[in-house]
């Protein structure tokens, strides 16, 4: 029930766009039609699922005040958590190549649909966010931090494909000249955050 | 200093500005501008590491093979966002707390990422330097309005020190605006300074 609850929690209460707004930049520039959103969306949950508990084990075993007290107890109060965003953007840029690497390999229609997404994502706050609030909110195990990176990033995709299909209705609107294009999107989405917030509270 | 270089300092603040104009950066820029104080240090902190790593990749520009630029300019970025972040817990530790996560987001920060790849990349090193200063406060001028309307109207205060208070309006029937500091209305209102800022330089 703590896992659902979890990933009801950062799909709809704690979403990265709305509540973080994390990721603005490519939710911005990349929400101009409601399929190369999907993709873009889909393409940010898969990352977010990789990369976020990997950086939770590495958190957990090797950067965390005493976390290296497995390798030898001589090492017990040692500190690495000053590295920790060097390390997990590291980790982040190495799993994108990757996993674009991989993709290719075995599914080239996938790897076609996401495409010119992959390399963006590795500078995309929102996976970076996400691991860092991993890191902050302190999970208790690695479940709880696949259901947080799966619900985060389906709030993101969510969020994405709800304003590229607002934007597509846009286009025939009668839009002051000066707030066409991205001012119009801000507004919206501060207009998509306030019905999100609705949500806020709930708890299952 | 020549006009040019004049350029890289001015064109930033309005004409390029890289939230309003060129919407980067846009995620640090809407979570930290609740209030006044984090909303400047998190400016300073921006304008530091885009200047520095700018005038350091830059000196290495020659030497940076290109497939691996962006890696090479993330660890310069990172590298320089641990140092501030140590800096910002030793001595401003309470805003260091508040800005939380949106200092390491920095390294993700597009306008530093974007700044390296356009210019540091092919510009000299004190050019590089000054672009990174000049987009630096272009960012920081959008931050300062944001916190300073944001904290003005929401919590009717300015740095913490209760300025409606002081005035005794709230003695007269006014009431601070708690939805201003919430998520949606950082986003309404850069919507409306883009708006503002868009049909002002057309004209």
């Amino acid at each position: 029930m703590e896992y659902f609850n979890i990933f009801i929690k950062s799909i709809f209460i704690d979403n990265m766009i709305f509540a973080f707004f994390l990721g603005m930049c490519s939710y911005l520039a990349v929400s101009k039609t409601v399929k190369t959103s999907l993709g873009l969306g889909v393409a940010v949950t898969f990352v977010l699922l990789i990369t976020v508990p990997i950086n939770y084990l590495l958190d957990k075993y090797i950067l965390q005040p005493g976390a290296l007290a497995w390798v030898s107890p001589s090492l017990a109060d040692v500190d690495l958590s000053f590295l920790s965003l060097i390390l997990f953007i590291a980790v982040i840029a190495a799993i994108v190549q990757m996993v674009e690497m991989v993709v290719e390999k075995f599914s080239p229609s996938l790897y076609n649909a996401l495409g010119i997404f992959l390399p963006l994502i590795a500078v995309n706050c929102a996976i970076m966010g996400g691991s860092l609030f991993m890191q902050q909110r302190g999970y208790a195990n690695i479940g709880e931090v696949t259901c947080f990176a799966l619900g985060s990033g389906i709030g993101w995709l969510i969020a994405i494909v709800g304003i590229a299909a607002i934007r597509e209705k846009l286009r025939y609107s009668a839009i002051p000249p000066a707030l066409k294009g991205v001012g119009i999107t801000f507004i919206i989405t501060g207009l998509m955050g306030i019905a999100f917030m609705s949500f806020m509270g709930i708890k299952l | 200093m020549n006009s040019n270089r004049k350029k890289l300092i001015v064109n930033p603040l309005s004409k390029d500005n890289p939230i309003t104009v060129q919407v980067l950066g846009i995620c640090s820029c809407l979570a930290v501008t609740a209030q006044l104080k984090p909303a400047v240090v998190m400016a300073i902190s921006v304008t530091v590491v885009i200047a520095l790593s700018n005038l350091i990749i830059s000196l290495l520009r020659n030497t940076i093979p290109p497939r691996i630029r962006i890696i090479v300019q993330l660890v310069v970025v990172s590298a320089l966002v641990i140092l501030v972040n140590q800096i910002l817990m030793a001595f401003v530790y309470d805003v260091s707390k508040q800005l939380s996560v949106y200092v390491g987001l920095i390294i993700t920060n597009c306008i530093v990422m974007g700044r390296l790849e356009a210019f540091a990349m092919t510009n000299k090193p004190f050019d590089s330097l000054l672009d990174g200063v000049g987009n630096g406060l272009g960012y920081g001028i959008i931050l300062v309005i944001l916190g300073f309307v944001r904290e003005l109207f929401g919590s009717g205060s300015l740095w913490g020190y209760p300025i409606f208070e002081k005035l005794g309006l709230y003695n007269i029937g006014y009431e601070n605006n708690g939805f201003i500091i919430m998520a949606p209305m950082a986003l309404i209102l850069v919507g409306i300074i883009i708006w503002i800022q868009r049909s002002r330089n057309e004209a």
